[in-house]
């Protein structure tokens, strides 16, 4: 048994994504955690924001269940309004952001809106919220999600935040001023595109998993790096951080 | 309360709640609307956390204008879902938006602009499915959206109607500044002078505000920065009940139907173990001199 769960593995992977110095659009959920992991490990000049209307750099002192929570607010560097964060990443001054994904398709177009007919759906996911912007804005993203078939799919029904769209070159086409998808974090691996855009590739399977595994938990015919490795576990450190970021385990030990 | 959603919250109205994202939703507000049993509301805001899947399973909704709707830790909202799926206990007419976008929207009304172009929202299918974005030649134009009245709810207001709001403000100034007119909440009702000895924090002018109503803990379950936590349990359980259409009408009736206003339904709440601890006062400025 490892001495993780996949969703520390998940925040640990997430958290490696930031570089140190960045300014980093953080999101919802695990991503929250994956920032504060950073900032106190491998990114101490960092820099957090949320869309609400906040600018910090040290992760918060309480546990946070949304980005609103009173602890997040406290010791900010700048409490605003959205449309004041929002002006930073339209400048393209936001080095990475993290979106959450219900669907997502070989070239990083993530679907967070309607499985089937938006006139009729078969399924409605809650919405763009951020995400959209984040996607074609920010100059980087990282999108973080279970790994099933259902949910990497060959193509998305619907378009909720643009990734490469139907290949390399078509952000540049219509006119994005953003890099676009950078990496996909599962609960099995971690998913990256080539320079310049165009489809994902498998770069690191999880512990405990496996190429073929990887490949039969997605819809598309997975390309597979030929240098792929094993995903690094947390670090010791990592962890300690992860546990003390969410105590309770509210989001990376639930059922 | 009662007497404000009466007055100012008519059916078929635009309504724009929620504005500062996570904290500070005006529940108690939503919650005495589906009291009065409105109907055909459009609602407006960014996120939404849970207050519009409430108000939808309740039946008081034709269209939601919004980035995203459901429960922001526990995920999707299951009376939003059924309502679009399933045209149960209504169908509604649903307006995607991003959060810039409705940020925009809001600004555009404002500030009476026709549109905003924007480059957020190109290469996105949302383009194709609100009517009120239009792509052009490498922008977006945005649709003004003007809320018949945009209700919030503030730490602090007088009897005018000047509120201090601090913390994140989300999209709540461009909201109240684009509604026709403002229903101000608080948490405590103060002396003007009180507010107008820091005039930089009154978030919106007074001119825009119909009715003040003090409401303590009318944002539960969501927080309120220098009083009130987040109830996860609470988001936990509402999100578990509404699951299903019978378990939502057992949980409005407990919650919503069955309790005659505010202090009735915070009489059911740990307010205790809700409360912040941890005193944190900003340092006074001053504005002299006169």
């Amino acid at each position: 048994m490892p001495d993780h769960t996949p969703q520390e593995l998940m925040v640990a992977a997430a958290a490696r994504e930031i570089r140190d110095g960045e300014l980093v659009f953080v999101g919802m959920r695990l991503p929250i955690l994956a920032y504060g992991v950073a900032r106190n490990t491998h990114a101490p000049r960092a820099r957090a924001l949320f869309e609400l209307g906040l600018l910090r750099d040290q992760p918060a002192a309480g546990f946070l269940g949304t980005m609103g929570d009173p602890p997040n607010v406290a010791g900010a560097l700048w409490a605003t309004r959205m449309s004041n964060v929002m002006a930073l990443m339209a400048q393209g001054e936001v080095d990475l952001g993290f979106i959450g994904g219900a669907e997502v398709d070989r070239f990083g177009n993530l679907n967070t809106s309607y499985v089937g007919d938006p006139a009729r759906p078969r399924t409605k996911l809650p919405g763009s919220g951020g995400g959209a912007d984040i996607a074609i804005l920010s100059r980087r993203w990282v999108t973080l999600m279970s790994h099933e078939p259902r949910r990497l799919v060959e193509r998305v029904s619907y378009v909720t935040s643009p990734g490469h769209g139907d290949g390399p070159g078509w952000r540049a086409r219509v006119g994005l001023s953003g890099g676009g998808p950078a990496a996909i974090v599962t609960t099995l691996a971690v998913l990256r595109f080539p320079e310049g855009g165009g489809e994902a590739y498998l770069a690191t399977v999880h512990p405990g998993h496996t190429v073929d595994e990887v490949r039969a938990q997605t819809a598309w015919d997975l390309r597979v790096a030929p240098d792929v490795a094993e995903t690094r576990p947390p670090t010791a450190e990592e962890l300690a951080q992860i546990r003390r970021l969410d105590p309770d385990g509210f989001w990376t030990r639930r059922g | 309360m009662a007497e404000a959603i009466e007055r100012f919250v008519p059916d078929g109205a635009t309504v724009a709640m929620g504005t500062a994202l996570e904290p500070a939703i005006p529940f108690a507000a939503g919650h005495e609307m589906i009291r009065q049993g409105r109907r055909d509301l459009t609602l407006v805001g960014p996120i939404s956390d849970s207050l519009f899947d409430q108000l939808i399973g309740a039946g008081c909704v034709a269209r939601v204008c919004a980035a995203w709707v459901g429960n922001v830790s526990e995920g999707l909202g299951h009376c939003y879902r059924r309502a679009t799926e399933r045209g149960e206990p209504s169908a509604i007419e649903v307006r995607d938006h991003s959060n810039f976008s409705i940020s925009l929207a809001l600004w555009a009304a404002a500030w009476g602009s026709p549109y905003i172009p924007t480059r957020t929202l190109l290469g996105s299918d949302i383009v194709t499915t609100n009517p009120d974005l239009e792509p052009v030649d490498g922008a977006v134009l945005v649709r003004p959206v003007r809320p018949d009245v945009t209700v919030l709810h503030a730490q602090r207001a007088d009897a005018e109607g000047r509120a201090h709001l601090w913390g994140p403000l989300g999209i709540s100034e461009e909201a109240g500044l684009a509604a026709r007119r403002v229903v101000v909440c608080c948490e405590e009702l103060v002396d003007a002078e009180v507010i107008l000895s820091d005039p930089n924090r009154v978030f919106l002018p007074e001119t825009k505000v119909a009715a003040v109503v003090h409401e303590p803990g009318g944002t539960h379950p969501s927080p309120l920065q220098g009083h009130w936590r987040r109830d996860h349990a609470a988001y936990r359980d509402y999100a578990e009940r509404s699951r299903t259409a019978e378990g939502f009408q057992a949980w409005l009736q407990e919650r919503v139907l069955g309790v005659p206003d505010r202090a009735a339904y915070l009489a059911a709440v740990d307010r205790d173990q809700l409360r912040i601890r941890h005193r944190l006062p900003s340092a006074p400025v001053d504005y002299g001199d006169a």
